[in-house]
């Protein structure tokens, strides 16, 4: 094995789960971080000059579709983590609604396969809450854990029956596994496709409430309280989910809360052109709701940042609007948007910042990533945080280019990328 | 008037709809519809104007009526005029909208003339095409070129739009001919007042600058014009859709109801009419009706705008030499 030494010099390293914030060096061996301090001597390794640059944990993204099995043409197993690496992601939590769904052992293990082959980050597994999603009939939620899955989530789709939802919140605290709520009452949003309001009535298309989103929400966190289990609600898009989470956390309901870049840097003004590329589930929201989740993010009721990573090929984006799939890539640019609209902006300092990228998704999951830590897996990556870049289609890795932030100029490139003590990604 | 100018003045090469237009611009395409109603009247219909220039009426929604109406306007300009009744595709069968329209750029026609189902249609095809778009209706979004002889008619038989309060009556929420009216009449000076049932009325609407009443009366009573809307009664996958008797008795617009309103209120209808449903027979055909002027009204005005975004075009092109 090559690189088994690396020593990351003079950078700024940022590990809130030491509470670090300083300029050090991090000595990289046999896979693990195995010295963090000043100085450190460096005869026979293989250097990193990172003066100047940040050196903070790989990021924990706990929301991605990776497409495989069954959507090879929109991401692969391969591409997707090659895209992760780039944009500073060393470890993934791969979403359930493939083709198969990843709804029994069989398939778990078939994803382990392709994982095993064609994985360049690390990636973690969710099963599904329901047979084929499909909210009906509960998995065999004690078998997924066993072969592996960390996380149940019937993403895409929300459990609608409160009984079924209640009982897999009490197996999954028994089994000791992680809930993921995608929290949308469909009956309520009813073939929406954009934010209701005046963005709906100007571009004359159907609308997606809050309400659709909120309601649900609160439905989820009162089933997690009777179960006393704990709950993760996806991508939070609007100002009443934030304060029932907030309500909740106060009242010590296990719940914890994540969002995507495209809800704390884009409104549904956004969408006024039809670009399909604003094309989301839940739909970008107004700029109120887009205050209250950064608010939400600096003072902790959002515990974490995730992509919701969503390839789709240009055939299914470059269509009539209403037609047009839900959903945007986001693992090459997460970071940089989170450099560019939450540090830049003053609103997140880079210990937050990396809690909410790395840390808390890492402690939501359960998994021993996310630190820096002596003797922790050696996931880091050097980042430019300065450094301006345009996103342009052909920039991206991902097999899919239906990116929200084509155009856009941000802040912050990763330089380096480190994955189980190797560099697995360099600029 | 100077001609040059006003020509100048339009650097558009499409018409998407009327949310984007200054007053300016709509002013522009109402006055060179003024010098296009001429031509109608004459014994031989035809100016050069689009001579050698092909117009094509790319229709994915039936219309005879718009269609007919570019076709005529299009042919008194003396463009060449292709008419295309096109399937609607999904992303997996048939031709996408995209590639039909680069189909119909690669023919190298000048205006593609677009009416579709789907809000946004319009503007996906002017995106992705370099030659002229003009909307002829998609999904609810805009209708602009019906909005625009709608002012145009008002225009012609009150003199002004500036401060005129204008009633548009009907299916608001699916509307893309109360979209554009909105936008066209508030940026012209005009109070809109939309009056509906409750579950037609979209949200947010008095955010684009019109009032909301539910109450007829009320809308006929200071109105200097009502805009009557065509009900879709086959929209029965949208929840809460009014029984046609019902919405007549409680919306229909009948001289009873006309006698409380101004005396010389005018009454439009974009067409077709629904007799009996939207407004008896006898205000349609009525003194205070305007139905049919507004179609001779819809030549000039399409005319206008065939004529200003074919200018825009050749301008640019002319500078890219």
């Amino acid at each position: 094995m090559k690189n088994k030494i690396i020593l990351i010099k003079n950078g700024r390293v940022i590990d809130p789960a030491n509470n670090i914030d300083e300029a050090l060096d991090v000595l990289v061996e046999d896979g693990r971080v195995s010295k963090v301090a000043k100085n450190i001597s460096s005869e026979n390794k293989e250097i990193i000059d990172a003066q100047d640059k940040i050196v903070m944990p790989g990021l924990v993204d706990m929301h991605v579709h990776l497409r495989e099995p069954g959507r090879e043409d929109k991401e692969t197993i391969a591409s997707g983590t090659k895209a992760a690496l780039k944009g500073g992601v060393t470890s993934v939590l791969a979403m359930p609604n493939t083709l198969p769904a990843i709804d029994c052992a069989e398939n778990v293990s078939l994803l382990k396969s392709i994982i095993k082959n064609s994985a360049d980050a690390t990636v973690f597994i969710a099963g599904s809450i329901t047979r084929e999603r499909l909210g009906r009939e509960l998995t065999d939620i004690t078998k997924l854990k066993k072969e592996g899955v960390i996380a149940i989530s019937d993403d895409g789709a929300s459990v609608d029956s409160d009984d079924v939802m209640l009982e897999a919140l009490k197996i999954a605290k028994e089994q000791n596994i992680l809930v993921i709520c995608h929290s949308e009452d469909k009956a309520l949003s009813a073939n929406g496709v954009v934010n209701l309001g005046l963005t709906s009535t100007r571009l004359g298309l159907r609308g997606i409430s809050q309400e659709s989103e909120y309601k649900r929400v609160a439905r989820d966190i009162e089933l997690a309280k009777k179960a006393d289990a704990p709950l993760h609600i996806a991508h939070v898009s609007c100002k009443e989910s934030v304060e029932l989470i907030a309500q909740a956390k106060k009242m010590g309901i296990k719940v914890t809360g994540e969002t995507a870049p495209h809800y704390f840097a884009l409104s549904q003004e956004a969408v006024l052109g039809y670009d399909t590329n604003m094309k989301v589930n839940p739909p970008l929201r107004s700029k109120d709701d887009v205050t209250a989740i950064r608010q939400g993010l600096k003072n902790g009721v959002i515990d974490a940042i995730a992509s919701d990573h969503a390839p789709h090929t240009g055939n299914e984006k470059d269509i009539e609007f209403e037609w047009a799939e839900f959903g945007a890539i986001g693992l090459e640019t997460e970071l940089a948007v989170a450099i560019t609209e939450l540090v830049e902006s003053g609103l997140l300092d880079w210990s937050a910042l990396t809690k909410k990228m790395a840390l808390n998704p890492a402690k939501i999951l359960g998994i021993n990533k996310g630190t820096l830590s002596i003797g922790a897996d050696a996931d880091l990556i050097v980042v430019a945080a300065e450094k301006e870049w345009l996103v342009e289609k052909n920039s991206f890795i991902s097999k899919s280019k239906n990116s929200a932030f084509l155009g856009r100029r941000l802040r912050g490139v990763v330089e380096y990328t480190i994955c189980g003590g190797k560099i697995v990604y360099r600029t | 008037m100077n001609h040059e100018l006003k020509i100048m003045a339009w650097a558009r090469k499409d018409l998407l709809g009327l949310e984007d237009l200054s007053k300016e611009e709509i002013e522009l395409i109402l006055t060179t519809a003024e010098s296009f109603k001429e031509v109608s009247t004459r014994e031989i219909k035809k100016v050069p104007a689009l001579r050698g220039k092909t117009v094509v009426n790319l229709f994915y929604e039936p219309s005879t009526r718009t269609r007919v109406s570019f076709e005529v306007a299009a042919k008194r300009l003396s463009a060449d005029v292709i008419n295309i009744a096109a399937q609607e595709s999904s992303a997996r069968k048939g031709e996408t909208l995209i590639d039909t329209g680069r189909n119909i750029e690669a023919l190298k026609a000048d205006i593609i003339v677009v009416r579709h189902s789907a809000s946004g249609a319009a503007a996906m095809l002017a995106r992705n095409v370099s030659i002229s778009v003009v909307n002829a209706g998609d999904g609810w979004h805009e209708h602009p070129t019906q909005a625009l002889l709608d002012i145009f008619t008002l225009k012609e038989k009150l003199g002004r739009i500036a401060g005129l309060k204008v009633s548009i009556v009907g299916d608001i929420a699916h509307s893309r001919v109360a979209r554009s009216n909105i936008w066209g009449l508030t940026k012209l000076g005009a109070e809109v007042t939309v009056c509906a049932p409750r579950m037609l009325i979209p949200p947010a609407i008095e955010q684009m600058g019109a009032r909301i009443t539910y109450d007829i009366d009320e809308a006929l009573r200071e109105a200097d014009a009502v805009n009557v809307l065509r009900m879709q009664f086959e929209r029965d996958e949208e929840a809460a859709f009014p029984e046609k008797l019902e919405y007549f008795k409680n919306f229909g617009i009948t001289q009873e109801r006309l006698k409380k309103a101004k005396k010389n209120i005018v009454v439009m209808h974009p067409g077709p009419i629904n007799r009996g449903i939207e407004m008896s027979s006898e205000v349609a055909d009525g003194l205070n009706s305007v139905i049919l002027e507004q179609v001779t009204n819809g030549i000039a005005v399409r005319m206008a705008v065939l004529f200003l975004v074919a200018q825009a075009r050749d301008e640019k092109q002319n500078n890219i030499d």
